[in-house]
């Protein structure tokens, strides 16, 4: 094996990648820049206090009691910003995209629904106008409507003026009905529930009339609430270890840029085939083995350059750590270094131009960091998306590095994703031994 | 010590060398003459290795092409007719890169480069970047490429296409410094001048097929200058088809 001529290739590669030195800082920086923005977007930072209110208007055309409690709980909830608006106001709002939704309360809302809580008839439809592009800020106000309204709603069913007028009412209707063990077991129940409100009445304030409902300050000890709280624990590397969004951002940007390096390094091996060089290499006592061989450890090492410059930003400037193997954090690295540097040989081999093939892989690549989690996490796709994403090696490239950094898996968790990336990497390198056109 | 045996290579319908046999001696310079192409370029590509002949053999020294071709190649050096040179490196850095495909390294590769680039005058920009040379020190630095491992055979792809007379003259005086040193020259040229200039012998080549193996000063006294007999041999009819 010519060795001499393996190395000098090798420098030559490394020469012409620092010759063009704005391209060296563009392909650091840029990836360390995108995965500072997506760290912070996707609360990189771990206070919860900075995170974005939801916007969101109510359209209040019932002013009862009931409406104007859910709007002040919904008002006091920390992830979300009210305004007050009329119907018209909050529609425009929220097709241009100032709120991301509008809840709507319609006059009767208060009494309907305080009669429909026993009787399930003549339920009040609150509207909700949302922006389609916020859907899942549409779910998270439904699950505060839906539980801000139980909360008053039974309330006002037990204690309030509505309550007293539906209970009382739905009590004549039992009278003048036929009794059956169920009816008369219904007005038991009815019949409690208004001795009840008489005595909450009478503890409140022994001078108030019957009737009259409770003040407001003892009505909040009375009706339905969430029968629990939840306690979010992060499940991070270690105990009170705060979960660092960068982590997965660097691992995200870091693979897409070794990738894009990769795709440098192929189209660069496109034009030196039309250059006069190529005659000079053809014409070198060079197989085609020690040429490929040579590209090969070049890319590699250009790509544990820029990898290793990303991951020390990440570790110095945005706090990412290794919390678990080393060894595996590494083995993933080179791993993925590999796969960019077979990656780029492949796309050489199975490339005509230099500019089509520089379009189509950057198209590939990009496809395939989106779908492998590289920009944002694979949970929040589609279940299929998901399926699909563990056949891509840019999935295991990223949960490779997620393993070993925030994570905190062991070197056993990083073994599988080494051994596909490598597969990958094999993989790529077959197809481009299998199209290399080494003889003219 | 060159010598070509039935060459052949046949692209698709057309035969681009077409069964062509020479053998060139050691410290001859020969001249491979013909009209665009005749098969020039294919030839030279076939004899340095590049491409693969369909038929035929080529030696040089008793070195067969076909069977030892690392050897073979390790005694020729090849000045392409495209620059192959980095233009975003050095001169420095390019031909660390070429001594370095032959297996020179260190010391040895550091005098040889420094003696490559005295001999076409570029010994005091070997720090600059390519893109920065004129096109004739360029080409020089083209030459010099090919000289690092010493070679015994020089190919010479039109060496001098698109360059000034003054540069012309100066690759000249490096091509005759060559020649004086014994190194064995085979060039592809399509000025007349030159092949008269610096070759002991020519061949005009069309077709794939070689029309006349001569002394220059033979054609000249036969057919009163090169460019005559180049004309009577080859004809006058244009040829707008692709160089190979």
């Amino acid at each position: 094996m010519n060795t001499t001529a393996i190395g000098s290739l090798i420098r030559n590669d490394i020469r012409l990648y620092f010759a063009d030195r704005r391209a060296v800082i563009v392909g650091v920086l840029v990836p360390i820049l995108i995965a500072a923005f997506f760290g912070y977007v996707f609360s990189g930072n771990g206070r919860s206090e900075d995170l974005g209110k939801i916007p969101i208007a109510i359209v209040d055309e019932d002013h009862s009691s009931v409406s104007r409690a859910i709007t002040a709980d919904l008002a006091g909830d920390p992830l979300l910003q009210v305004s007050a608006l009329e119907y018209a106001e909050a529609r425009a709002q929220v097709k241009s995209g100032k709120q991301n939704a509008a809840a709507v309360f319609p006059q009767g809302f208060g009494e309907q629904s305080t009669q429909s809580l026993f009787s399930g008839a003549n339920k009040p439809k609150v509207e909700l106008l949302v922006d389609p592009s916020q859907n899942s800020d549409a779910r998270v106000i439904e699950g505060l409507l839906a539980q801000y309204s139980m909360q008053e709603i039974s309330k006002e069913a037990f204690n309030g003026s509505y309550g007293r007028q539906a209970i009382d009412s739905y009590l004549e209707q039992l009278d003048k009905l036929e009794q059956t063990p169920l009816r008369a077991d219904l007005r038991t129940f009815l019949s409690a529930a208004r001795k009840l409100n008489s005595q909450i009445d009478s503890a409140a304030d022994p001078g108030r009339a019957p009737g009259a409902g409770a003040s407001s300050g003892d009505r909040a000890k009375f009706g339905l609430s969430i029968p629990y709280t939840v306690a979010s624990t992060p499940v991070t590397a270690r105990d009170n270890a705060p979960y660092n969004g960068y982590a997965h951002s660097f691992a995200g940007m870091a693979v897409q840029f070794i990738l894009f390096a990769g795709i440098d390094a192929g189209v660069l091996l496109l034009l030196t085939r039309q250059r006069g060089v190529w005659q000079r290499l053809r014409s070198a006592p060079l197989s085609r083995s020690e040429f490929m061989l040579a590209r090969a450890l070049a890319t590699t090492l250009i790509g544990l350059f820029q990898m290793t410059l990303i991951y020390l930003a990440a570790l110095l400037v945005f706090k990412v750590r290794v919390e678990g193997s080393w060894a595996g954090f590494i083995a993933v690295g080179i791993s993925l270094c590999l796969l960019n540097a077979t990656f780029g040989l492949m796309l050489a081999t199975l490339g005509r131009s230099a500019s089509t093939t520089r379009g189509l892989a950057m198209m590939a690549t990009l496809l395939l960091v989106m779908v492998g989690g590289a920009w944002v996490p694979a949970f929040v796709f589609p279940r299929w998306l998901q399926d699909v994403s563990r056949y891509l090696p840019t999935r295991w490239a990223v949960d490779g590095l997620d393993g070993a950094t925030w994570r905190g898996l062991p070197f056993h968790a990083a073994v599988l994703p080494t051994l596909v990336l490598v597969g990958s990497a094999a993989t790529c390198l077959l197809v481009a031994i299998w199209r290399f056109r080494w003889d003219e | 010590m060159l010598r070509v045996d039935r060459l052949s290579k046949r692209y698709g319908e057309r035969m681009a060398v077409n069964a062509i046999s020479f053998s060139i001696e050691q410290g001859e310079t020969v001249g491979l003459l013909g009209p665009n192409g005749a098969g020039k370029t294919t030839a030279i590509a076939m004899i340095s290795g590049i491409s693969k002949p369909d038929g035929g053999e080529v030696t040089l020294g008793g070195l067969s092409l076909a069977r030892s071709a690392n050897a073979f190649k390790r005694r020729v050096g090849l000045v392409p007719q495209d620059l192959a040179l980095y233009e975003e490196l050095s001169a420095w850095a390019n031909l660390q890169l070429f001594g370095g495909l032959y297996g020179l390294a260190a010391a040895e590769l550091r005098r040889r480069a420094e003696a490559a680039l005295a001999l076409v005058g570029l010994a005091d920009r070997s720090a600059d970047r390519v893109k920065t040379f004129s096109g004739g020190m360029k080409r020089r630095l083209n030459i010099a490429g090919a000289l690092l491992h010493e070679p015994d055979l020089i190919l010479l792809d039109e060496p001098t296409v698109g360059v000034d007379p003054q540069s012309r003259n100066a690759i000249f005086d490096n091509l005759e410094e060559l020649k004086r040193r014994g190194k064995t020259l085979l060039y592809t040229t399509h000025y007349m001048e030159e092949a008269e200039r610096l070759c002991d012998r020519v061949l005009i080549l069309d077709h794939g097929r070689i029309l006349a193996d001569d002394k220059v000063a033979h054609l000249k006294q036969q057919y009163v200058n090169l460019e005559t007999a180049f004309m009577q041999l080859t004809g006058r009819a244009l040829r707008d088809g692709a160089e190979s």
